[in-house]
């Protein structure tokens, strides 16, 4: 397998500094800070599927807004196919927003608010062309958003170029909503939630198109997700992210066999399987998910965690490093 | 089977009037039973009538819907016969219902304790200091400190509102609990506290539950007995064990194929990227059904008959088996059956 790198993130912070009182402000307090992305590396192939995995709150969805500028890094390097990735346009070398933007696209989770309710398919679908001026003239404006839509399984294309959204089911938007983002022939998809709102039988066919984009195309995915049901189906490595952080990484099957961090091991075993006659162990973590503004010392699970010690309570486990396949940032990790 | 069923639908048929004069059925000829201290699972894809059964049977239907046809007796009682003073006696006190995302159902502006004690008080004579009683033995219940009563909703969880919402449905010791997909909207850990939470009330009180979900792995973890149902009629009907590992109806086969299992995935070596199953078109609207079997037009089964008369359901279950195992489609050659 040729391995050609097209993303790499390094190190990534984004922190959100919280609003202060004046009077905070005038005793000259640290403002308090939302650690949304808190450290996080990964990297990501050509043609390859990497799943975020995570409950609400984790930063997954905050990754991605920062992968493609909408949030700001506050520290941390991000490299598109070896080109750094500039935010704010000065630095010269540097891949500018408006560059990446049109190589990496973004699936959103709602099929019903993502799409224009007042804009027929074509104009919708041929949007990114016109941002970005890509299109010489209607005929190739049509052109292209035709083969968009063939490409995402609307056929005949021809049918659909003039139909409003509320026309469509839900499958068919979000098939609008993929095309979208396939028009520009992106070489990488942000897909977050892309199936959650779906019925059982049509996530399956969004699932299935994703991965037919992935054989024709080559093109690489970053499938965020709290689901770790469709994971096992479709990722080929998964990373399982908590309070802004990756605390285990490796290829999926591997993970989901051999969890290695007692997070992961706590989230599979509460999937509800469909299978009445299971009868296993669940590990369910009391409480929720605490809010990443005052992280606990230590290891950022042990307060949770079944198995911590105490020397989880003083230092923080080592980050996830690139080079190896399947680790976990965990001290009790055997 | 000497039980008497808490619950028994039967036939049940429910129209909705639609603004151009054209009328949409969303339920047909609906029957099942609900036995003491059970749960039963109703499932199916959006649109297919779970959430309108349970509408139908609390009598809250909206002004456009009603209901044909059919009988619903909840402990002997035909509730289409009760006038609506006589059924809103029954509403809490005896069926109580915790909707979808009904964690935003609570009023921002008033102390969860005072919600909880409201309910107890509109369908019970009772001392204020009683019901302030009844409200912190039913947070406890839930596993929300008593303290808390005091607090606002914007102050809980996501989790722990939906816990308070459980409280207030068990505010009069409800006999039977409908839940309209508990847990949707929860994050997976929060899913497995609350559905823990319903088992455990369940096996304190002896309750009796109906769950509607589309999630086939919350049904499976959490029912007796499932129902599926497809473009408002029911599809297939049995004791969850069978309905699982030997589906009979073809849409029930597909469904659970197409959902993705964790275990599935792990066994195949090389899963990703492999297609997973799917049941290709959509779900039928209820305006414009097909004729015949309403699953035809997605069936790779469909015959010639599936395109003109409706299947009947018939028993699949083993001869001489206690339980029964509903299904409706022509493939099948069961016992027909006639007290359902």
């Amino acid at each position: 397998m040729s391995s050609e790198l097209i993303l790499e993130v390094n190190q990534l912070y984004t922190l959100f500094p919280m609003r202060q009182s004046m009077m905070d402000m005038l005793r000259h307090r640290t403002p308090e800070v939302v650690r949304a992305v808190d450290g996080v590396s990964f990297r990501l192939e050509k043609g390859e599927v990497l799943a975020l995995v995570g409950e609400s709150g984790c930063g997954k969805t905050t990754i991605a807004r920062t992968l493609i500028g909408l949030e700001k890094a506050t520290s941390g390097e991000i490299l598109f196919k070896g080109q750094r990735v500039s935010a704010n346009g000065k630095d010269k070398q540097a891949l500018s927003l408006r560059q990446l933007r049109q190589r990496v696209q973004v699936v959103f989770q709602d099929p019903y608010e993502s799409l224009n309710p007042r804009a027929t398919i074509l104009d919708i679908v041929a949007e990114p062309l016109d941002v970005n001026g890509l299109a010489k003239d209607s005929r190739e404006r049509q052109e292209r958003v035709l083969r968009a839509l063939e490409e995402v399984g609307l056929r005949p294309a021809e049918d659909y170029l003039l139909r409003f959204p509320h026309e469509l089911s839900g499958g068919q938007r979000q098939r609008v909503v993929i095309a979208g983002a396939m028009v520009l022939e992106p070489e990488l998809l942000l897909a977050d939630e892309p199936v959650s709102m779906l019925d059982v039988s049509i996530r399956a066919e969004i699932l299935n198109l994703l991965n037919a984009l992935r054989r024709s195309r080559g093109i690489s995915i970053l499938f965020i997700t709290h689901d770790l049901g469709t994971v096992g189906h479709f990722a080929d490595r998964l990373a399982v992210m908590y309070l802004g952080r990756i605390v285990e990484i490796g290829p999926t099957v591997e993970v989901l066999k051999k969890p290695q961090h007692p997070y992961t091991r706590a989230l599979l075993s509460v999937v509800p399987m469909p299978n009445p006659n299971l009868r296993r162990k669940m590990v369910i973590l009391s409480g929720e998910t605490p809010n990443p503004i005052n992280l606990p010392p230590g290891c950022r699970f042990h307060p949770r965690c079944p198995m911590a010690a105490e020397v989880c309570k003083v230092s923080d486990p080592p980050f996830i490093a690139l080079e190896h396949s399947h680790q976990a940032a965990c001290l009790q990790a055997t | 089977m000497t039980i008497q069923p808490l619950l028994s639908v039967r036939h049940l048929t429910t129209e909705f009037q639609l603004p151009n004069h054209q009328v949409a059925r969303a339920l047909e000829n609906v029957s099942f039973d609900v036995r003491p201290g059970q749960t039963l699972g109703l499932v199916g894809e959006s649109g297919c009538g779970k959430t309108t059964t349970l509408m139908s049977v609390m009598r809250l239907l909206p002004a456009s819907g009603r209901i044909t046809e059919g009988n619903i007796y909840f402990k002997g009682t035909d509730l289409l016969t009760l006038n609506e003073r006589e059924m809103r006696a029954f509403r809490w006190k005896e069926i109580a219902i915790i909707f979808q995302g009904s964690m935003n159902a609570l009023n921002p502006v008033i102390k969860v304790g005072d919600q909880i004690s409201e309910a107890i008080l509109l369908h019970n004579q009772m001392e204020r200091e009683a019901a302030e009683q009844r409200v912190g033995e039913l947070l406890e219940l839930v596993g929300i400190q008593r303290l808390r009563r005091n607090q606002y909703p914007f102050q809980y969880s996501g989790g722990m509102r939906q816990r308070a919402m459980i409280a207030m449905a068990l505010a009069c010791s409800p006999a039977l609990l409908f839940a309209d997909e508990p847990t949707t909207a929860l994050d997976v850990m929060i899913q497995a506290q609350v559905l823990e939470l319903l088992k455990q009330i369940q096996r304190n009180l002896g309750l009796t539950i109906v769950l509607v979900t589309h999630d086939l792995g919350v049904i499976a973890e959490m029912c007796d007995e499932v129902v599926v149902m497809y473009g408002g009629k029911v599809t297939e009907y049995g004791p969850a064990d069978l309905i699982y590992n030997q589906p009979q109806h073809p849409y029930t086969q597909r469904l659970l194929k197409a959902f993705p299992d964790l275990n599935r995935a792990t066994e195949a070596s090389d899963s990703a990227g492999q297609d997973l199953v799917t049941i290709p078109g959509s779900p039928p609207r209820l305006n414009a059904l097909p004729p015949g079997c309403r699953f035809n037009p997605r069936c790779q089964e469909s015959m010639e008959i599936c395109t003109q008369v409706a299947p009947d359901l018939v028993d699949m279950a083993a001869p001489g088996s206690e339980a029964r195992h509903l299904a409706a489609c022509h493939l099948l050659k069961g016992m027909e059956i006639e007290d359902l």
